[in-house]
């Protein structure tokens, strides 16, 4: 197809402002699925994904208008998939942004119309959802005009439910998106913006050609990984997989590449051929590097194989997920994994519990640490345990959010950044009504319940996301808590000094009244290095007897006392305390809400 | 050829009411049937009887209400029971009248354990007793004067709305009859049960206050000079040479077997533990036709009664000779729970090793009996 009729686009939105919607109206116009076909939200395809709301995996759609070929890039809707999201932007010369008409721009809105700014695209603002009652269709539409720098009268307005102004949309992306630009007869290159995994035919990479040609058959080259494959055939989705003789400079489709590992192909790579190699590649190639860190441990020992094979499968599809073993005293086997943020670790924990249908005990999230040592040396530290004792200094990862809230609730939110240590930045006015407060704040803050604390201090009405801004020095303390006197490992947390107190002290009295009495006084310490911060000692048992024990409630009797056993083989053991596994859920939910 | 039990137990069912925390087999009314439960109980010890050693040493009657039973049907029955050592029956004192007391003694009843639970009359309600403090002590009397001198009494603490004064005050009161013997258990409100429901948040809102009753219990018994020899048990040390602990339920504790007759009734009888079912119709059907009743039995293999020995064992303030029990222990704990200084190991002059809770080992004796299970 000649480039001059080739459109490539993303759809963009904040979460529910009906983005898939929108999308599968186009499908229907363009009859790229028959009636029959369509069901709601095509392009979502995994059960998650539908239930959810959300859009994991980038997948991209071909049809045709009035003589022209669209390409559809969904792209994730989430931050902690931003570099997907840009990589996806980059296959594109324009973006429709999307706004509920009723809801007006939120800050997803504002974060991903950065990022297509960023990324140079031509930005389509669109109001949806006018069909609503409550829909302001102008105010939302001065709202995009003044985020975009555009005039209001050239907002899109569109009912993606009812049809309602989809054609113009359509006519829009052809008239207002630039055709692609690559060179068609220089050597081939094609950006890889996704990737997924197929049980029988490997890994199928996204691809937008950039310049030149791909064949099937034909040998590849990975630029930035340098890994090899033949391509197994090449095509376009329309809306299920379409072979094709090529994929040329302009087009958007996938690559089938036969290789059995994701991790061999990373989103960002650029493909070229090992017959004719481009000299250069696309340039904007990253090794996406986990920000959050979670230790996973089965409840239930024994399926210590289950889990490790589901991690094995999950990363199959997502090559931004990684683990490696993890032993802890306490918890036993069970594997400590690096997410791309938050909302990653969620479905990865959710996909686990539900696919794969393990019970898992989930260690406090915490960020990659930066430390140096006394000799100077640098070292990335994962796993709280493992913070060596003497340090030099540490530096943590911030991000910088931008929060955007009703104007009567900037104070509060403005005072639960201060409390998380944050640094204010600026802030906005999109509208009369709502402030985009920008903030730089710790990751470490964010994980715990920053987001919950945000919904609940504006009823709901904060919208929130962010980006990562780089490491700075904190004033940061290792804690153990230790149970009769023994560190538990798993219960270790970095934190600020200044919060060590109220968190030890919380910690100490949680598990003093999880764990129940033994037969020996069992203190329970919260500590720094070798300084006790906080201390509750659970009190021996004073009596366990059974009260009395004739000849006809011997079986009774020895039954109770052999499910008490079974009920001890069940416990965990810190040194000599038996410490059943629901004081450690405990806490470890204590550390999912912080204050 | 005679068999190797000396020891029976002889279920009488019958109550005149039954009180709310308690959890034995017990019939209410039923007046006309004492006549064919006995009849019934006479044809199963027929049927049993090759089970019994020649020479008995101990013959239980425990209920229900031994003492509701109709006096006509209770002095048949123990006249027709082989004669022991000691023939201990259990009695309410409501039941206990002179003439009573006069039957029992007459049909070679040995020792008598009385029912008292409590001196406090607000307690005795709460548990739904039916005798007044009054009534206890006069039947103690009335056993006293028919020359028993083998007197149990039974006593609870931890009775919902006791307090501390309250408990201090009935063990005086016990201590003034000066039995020979005290059984103080503390009160099990089992789940589920109507006490549970009435009393359950009572009982929660005491628990704490009442972890020290026990202590309380065994210091003041103690002190009056009563030998705390099983978790719940104690007998008059000084007592010219008699051993008056309750002889019967030692042999449990020791675990010897036993033959049980009744409904409800066990018996552990070497590898096999039976229990008659519960049921009264059924019970007195079988044995009317001379069969056995109905019951189940529960194979005992020898890991089992090793637990069995540690559990009852370990009530004893004799201890357990390991060797009764050596599968059934954990070496590891073994020498956790000594270093807890929860219990010594020692060896008697045979050379037999024997393991002795110390006083607190005992007050957690259940936990370490747990701890010590292999």
């Amino acid at each position: 197809m000649d480039q001059e009729r080739i459109r490539n686009f993303s759809i963009i939105a904040h979460i529910d402002h009906g983005k898939s919607t929108l999308a599968d109206r186009i499908l229907e116009l363009t009859n790229t699925v028959t009636g029959r076909e369509m069901r709601a939200q095509v392009l979502d395809s995994m059960e998650l994904e539908r239930e959810r709301g959300i859009t994991i995996k980038a997948q991209a759609v071909r049809v045709t208008w009035k003589g022209h070929e669209l390409n559809l890039i969904d792209t994730p809707g989430h931050v902690d998939f931003t570099y997907e999201v840009s990589r996806a932007l980059q296959a594109c010369e324009g973006a429709v942004l999307v706004v509920d008409a009723a809801q007006g721009v939120e800050a997803q809105t504002v974060a991903n119309a950065y990022l297509a700014i960023e990324n140079d695209l031509e930005l389509l603002p669109l109001a949806n959802k006018i069909d609503l009652p409550q829909a302001d269709a102008e105010g939302a539409a001065s709202e995009l005009a003044g985020l975009v720098g555009d005039t209001p009268d050239h907002v899109l307005k569109v009912s993606a439910k009812t049809g309602a102004g989809v054609e113009a949309v359509l006519d829009a992306i052809v008239e207002r998106i630039p055709p692609p630009s690559g060179d068609p007869d220089a050597p081939a290159r094609a950006l890889v913006f996704d990737s997924s995994y197929d049980q029988y035919r490997g890994v199928v990479a996204f691809v937008r050609v950039v310049d030149g040609r791909f064949h099937a058959r034909e040998h590849i080259l990975a630029m930035a990984q340098g890994t090899r494959f033949e391509t197994e055939e090449v095509g376009f989705f329309s809306p299920t997989m379409k072979a094709a003789d090529t994929l040329d400079a302009g087009e958007v489709g996938y690559i089938i590449t036969g290789l059995k590992d994701v991790a061999k192909l990373r989103v960002g790579d650029t493909l070229t051929t090992q017959a004719r190699p481009a000299s250069e590649p696309l340039p904007g190639y990253k090794d996406v590097k986990p920000m959050v860190f979670a230790a996973l441990f089965p409840t239930d020992s024994d399926e210590y194989p289950q889990l490790r094979d589901a991690l094995e499968r999950l990363r199959l599809n997502d090559a931004s997920l990684s683990y490696e073993p993890e032993t802890s005293q306490a918890l036993g086997f069970g594997f400590r994994c690096g997410f791309l943020g938050l909302l990653h670790m969620e479905i990865v924990r959710e996909r686990l519990e539900r696919e794969f249908d393990l019970d898992l005990l989930v260690t406090a999230p915490t960020v990659a640490y930066s430390v140096t040592t006394p000799a100077g040396d640098v070292v990335e530290v994962h796993n709280p345990a493992e913070m060596p004792p003497e340090r030099e200094r540490v530096d943590e990862p911030y991000v910088r959010a931008s929060i955007v809230v009703p104007k009567d609730g900037v104070g509060q939110v403005m005072e639960l950044c201060t409390d998380r240590r944050g640094r204010f930045d600026h802030m906005e006015y999109p509208s009369p009504e709502r402030v985009l407060l920008v903030y730089e704040l710790p990751l470490a803050e964010i994980v715990f319940d920053f987001y919950d604390q945000l919904k609940s201090r504006t009823s709901g009405y904060a919208g929130f996301d962010y980006d990562f801004a780089g490491f700075r020095e904190g004033e940061l303390v290792r804690l153990d808590v230790l149970v009769g006197g023994e560190p538990v490992d798993a219960l270790s947390l970095v934190l600020h000094r200044d919060e060590a107190y109220a968190r030890g002290r919380a910690l100490v009295d949680r598990l003093r009244e999880e764990i129940p009495r033994q037969m020996f006084d069992v203190p329970v310490q919260a500590a720094i290095g070798s300084r006790v911060i906080a201390r509750e000692t659970i009190k021996a048992k004073r009596k366990d007897v059974l009260a009395k024990c004739y000849g006809g409630d011997i079986t009774r009797k020895r039954k109770l006392l052999e499910r008490q056993k079974a009920g001890k083989r069940r416990m965990k053991q810190v040194g000599a305390v038996e410490v059943p596994q629901e004081a450690f859920l405990a806490v470890l939910n204590l550390n999912d809400t912080k204050r | 050829m005679s068999g190797h039990v000396r020891h029976l137990y002889v279920h009488l069912p019958f109550c005149a009411h039954r009180c709310g925390y308690c959890d034995f087999v017990t019939v209410v009314g039923r007046e006309g049937q004492h006549g064919r439960y006995v009849d019934a109980l006479l044809a199963e010890l027929e049927l049993e009887h090759g089970l019994l050693a020649e020479r008995l040493e101990t013959v239980f009657l425990g209920g229900g209400t031994p003492t509701f039973t109709d006096g006509r049907e209770l002095r048949r029955l123990l006249a027709a029971l082989p004669s022991a050592a000691e023939v201990t029956v259990e009695a309410n004192p409501e039941t206990v009248t002179p003439a009573l007391a006069r039957l029992l003694r007459d049909a070679g009843v040995t020792r008598v354990s009385l029912g008292a639970q409590s001196f406090q009359p607000d307690l005795l309600r709460v548990l739904e007793r039916r005798a007044s403090p009054a009534v206890v002590r006069r039947a103690f009397y009335h056993l006293r004067d028919a020359n028993f001198d083998n007197i149990s009494l039974d006593l609870l603490h931890g009775i919902p709305g006791q307090s501390a004064a309250a408990l201090a005050a009935d063990i005086d009161e016990a201590l003034a009859l000066a039995p020979e013997h005290i059984s103080y258990y503390e009160l099990e409100a089992k789940q589920g049960t109507r006490f549970a429901h009435a009393h359950g948040a009572e009982l929660v809102r005491q628990a704490e206050a009442m972890e020290g009753y026990f202590d309380l219990v065994v210091e003041r018994l103690n002190a009056a000079g009563y030998r705390w020899y099983e978790t719940a048990n104690f007998c008059l040390a000084e007592a010219d040479g008699r051993d008056l602990r309750a002889q019967h339920n030692l042999a449990y504790w020791l675990g010897r077997d036993y033959l049980g007759l009744g409904i409800g009734a066990v018996s552990t009888l070497g590898d096999q533990r039976r229990r008659n079912a519960p049921r009264l119709r059924a019970y007195l059907g079988s044995l009317a036709g001379r069969e056995a009743p109905p019951r189940e039995v529960e194979a005992l293999d020898a890991r089992t009664r090793a637990e069995e020995r540690l559990m009852l064992g370990l009530r004893l303030d004799t201890g357990l000779p390991l060797s009764e029990a050596r599968r059934s222990v954990d070496d590891d704990a073994l020498g956790r729970v000594e270093r807890l200084g929860l219990a010594t190991l020692s060896a008697d002059g045979n050379g037999r090793r024997t393991l002795v809770l110390t006083p607190r080992g005992r007050r957690l004796g259940g936990a370490v009996t747990v701890e010590l299970l292999a």
